[in-house]
C-alpha cells in the first residue's frame, strides 16, 4: 500500500459570485497516511466543508491536484465515505434499509446485502433497531446508522463534516469515542471537519488549523497518542490555546 | 383511540346538529314556505322513502361508479403527466407552460365540446369528471417529483445510486407524499364534477337525476335528500381517501 491514502496537493478553488471569481480554497496541500485521522479545524467560512465535498467527489471543478491511492478523484467512490452533519437517511427506509443502501452499487446477492448491514448497525450498536424508522430514532441514533452506511461499503478513507455538531453533549462525547474506536479496528484513513476545538484535539492524529478569505492551512499540527488528546489535561489545555490563538489571527 | 372517539363525534356532529335545531325550528315557526323549504322530517321520510324504493341506492351507486371510473382515468393520466413534468427538466419545459395553461381553464367550459366529442352518453361523463381530477393530481405529482432535498439528493450520489435506483429508492417515495395529497383533491373534484357532469350535460341514472326530477317535479324534499347524499358521500370518499393515503406514508 502507498505510504498516502489521500494527496492533496496545492488545491484551490473558487465559486463564481456576481460575475467575479471568489476564491474560498487556496494553495491547500496535505497528504493523508493510511489509518491516520486527521482533524481539520477552522472557523465558518473557511472552506472546510467545500474540501470534504471535493474530496468525497460531489464537487469536481478545481486547480490542483487530488488524487486518491494514486488516482485523480472524478466523482464519487466506493473508498470515500462521507457523514454529513445532518443524517441524511432517507425517511422512507428503516435503519438496515437505509444501510444496505449504502450497498447500492455492490453486486451482492440480497440476503448477503441484508446480512452484512445487519452486521454493521451492530458495530454502532443498533442491532435491536434494524427495523426502525428514521423518525422512531434520537438524533444521535440516526447518525449512528449514518456512519453505519458510510461504514457498510468497506471504504479506505472516511469524510466526517461535523457529523456531532448537532448533538447534545452526551451524546456527541460517545459517538465521538465510538467512531474513533471504530476508525483504528478497521484500519481506516479519517478527516473530521469541526469548529469544536477538543473535538479536533480529541481525535486527530494531526490537526490542520485552517483560516478563511480564502480558505487556506494555517499551521498543521502533529499530536502525540495518550492523555494529551484528553480534554483538560495541561498538555490538551495547552494546544487547546494555541489552536484558538491562531484562529484568532485573520 | 377508543377514549377520544366519543369527544371527537361530539365534537364533529356539534355544528350539524345546531344546524338541524335551527332548521326544524325555522320550519316549526312558520317562517317558510314548506313548499320551497320543507321540515327535516319532510325530507328525512322522504330519504327513507326513496331509500326502500331502491331509487336512491341505484342512483348513489350509479354515482359513485362513474366517479370512481372518472377518477381512476384522471390519477391514471396524471400521474405519470406530473412526474415526468417533474422528472425530466427538457420534457417539463417542452410540456409545463402548456399544462399551466390549460388548468386556468373553468371545467365547465369543456362541457360543450366534450359532448361532441365523446357523445351525449356515459363516456363524456367520464371524460369530464377525469379532466376534473386530471388537473390537481398532476400539479401535486408534479410537485412532487421535485421535493427530495437536496441533501438527500447529494445522499444517493455519495451513495452512487444508479438513474434507476434514484428513482426508485428517492425520488418516487419523495413524491409520495405530494401524491397522495393530489389524489385527495382529485377525489373531491371527481365528485363535484360527478355531479355536475349529472346535471349539465345528458340524463342518466345518478344523484343528478334525483336533483333534475325534483326541480322538475318541485318537490323540494327531494331536492334536499339528493344534496344531503352528495355531501355524506363527499365526507365519506376524503375519510377513506385520508386514511388509505396515511397508510401510504407511515414513515411521515
Amino acid at each position: 500500500m502507498a505510504a498516502t491514502a489521500l494527496e492533496i496537493r496545492d488545491l484551490s478553488k473558487s465559486y463564481v459570485v456576481n460575475g467575479a471569481p471568489l476564491p474560498v480554497l487556496a494553495g491547500i496541500s496535505l497528504d493523508v497516511a493510511p489509518g491516520e485521522f486527521v482533524s481539520v479545524v477552522g472557523a465558518s467560512g473557511c472552506g472546510k466543508s467545500t474540501l470534504l465535498r471535493l474530496i468525497v467527489g460531489l464537487e469536481q471543478e478545481h486547480d490542483g491536484r487530488l488524487a486518491y491511492d494514486g488516482r485523480p478523484i472524478d466523482g464519487p467512490g466506493r473508498e470515500r465515505a462521507i457523514v454529513f452533519q445532518e443524517h441524511r437517511l432517507f425517511p422512507w427506509l428503516t435503519a438496515v434499509q437505509n444501510v444496505e443502501a449504502g450497498l447500492a452499487r455492490s453486486d451482492l446477492g440480497k440476503s448477503e446485502r441484508r446480512r452484512i448491514a445487519l452486521e454493521h448497525l451492530a458495530l454502532v450498536g443498533l442491532s435491536n433497531f434494524a427495523e426502525a424508522l428514521p423518525k422512531q430514532l434520537s438524533g444521535g441514533m440516526a447518525q449512528r446508522v449514518a456512519i453505519a452506511r458510510a461504514l457498510v461499503s468497506r471504504p479506505g478513507l472516511l469524510l466526517l463534516d461535523e457529523p456531532f455538531g448537532a448533538l447534545d453533549a452526551l451524546t456527541r462525547s460517545h459517538l465521538q469515542r465510538e467512531v474513533l474506536r471504530i476508525v483504528r479496528q478497521e484500519g481506516l484513513s479519517a478527516i473530521i471537519v469541526t469548529h469544536d476545538v477538543d473535538e479536533a484535539i480529541l481525535l486527530g492524529d494531526r490537526v490542520v488549523v485552517m483560516q478563511p478569505h480564502p480558505g487556506r492551512i494555517a499551521e498543521v499540527i502533529v499530536e502525540e497518542e495518550g492523555p494529551a488528546r484528553e480534554p483538560g489535561t495541561p498538555e490538551a489545555v495547552a494546544l487547546r490555546r494555541r489552536i484558538l490563538h491562531r484562529l484568532g489571527e485573520d | 383511540m377508543t377514549a377520544g372517539l366519543a369527544p371527537r363525534v361530539l365534537r364533529f356532529s356539534l355544528l350539524p346538529l345546531a344546524l338541524l335545531a335551527l332548521w326544524q325550528g325555522v320550519t316549526a315557526a312558520g317562517w317558510t314556505d314548506l313548499r320551497e323549504f320543507p321540515a327535516p322530517a319532510t325530507v328525512f321520510a322522504r330519504a327513507l322513502g326513496e331509500w326502500q324504493s331502491g331509487v336512491l341506492p341505484e342512483a348513489l351507486l350509479a354515482s359513485l361508479a362513474r366517479d370512481l371510473a372518472g377518477f381512476a382515468l384522471g390519477a391514471a393520466a396524471g400521474i405519470p403527466l406530473g412526474l415526468t413534468l417533474g422528472l425530466s427538466p427538457w420534457f417539463g419545459r417542452l410540456v409545463g407552460p402548456t399544462f399551466d395553461s390549460f388548468k386556468q381553464i373553468a371545467i365547465f367550459a369543456w362541457i360543450p365540446l366534450f359532448g361532441l366529442w365523446f357523445g351525449m352518453g356515459e363516456s363524456a361523463k367520464v371524460v369530464f369528471i377525469a379532466t376534473a381530477a386530471f388537473v390537481p393530481i398532476t400539479v401535486n405529482a408534479w410537485a412532487g417529483a421535485r421535493a427530495l432535498p437536496q441533501t438527500l439528493e447529494e445522499a444517493t450520489a455519495v451513495l452512487r445510486f444508479s438513474p434507476w435506483q434514484r428513482l426508485i429508492w428517492a425520488r418516487l417515495p419523495a413524491a409520495l407524499p405530494d401524491i397522495v395529497a393530489g389524489l385527495r383533491v382529485g377525489l373531491i373534484n371527481a365528485w363535484l364534477a360527478t355531479v355536475g357532469a349529472e346535471y349539465f350535460m345528458s340524463v342518466a341514472p345518478g344523484l343528478g337525476s334525483v336533483l333534475i326530477s325534483g326541480r322538475d317535479l318541485y318537490a323540494m324534499d327531494l331536492v334536499l335528500v339528493g344534496v344531503l347524499v352528495l355531501g355524506l358521500t363527499g365526507v365519506a370518499l376524503d375519510t377513506v381517501a385520508s386514511r388509505l393515503g396515511a397508510i401510504l406514508i407511515r414513515w411521515q
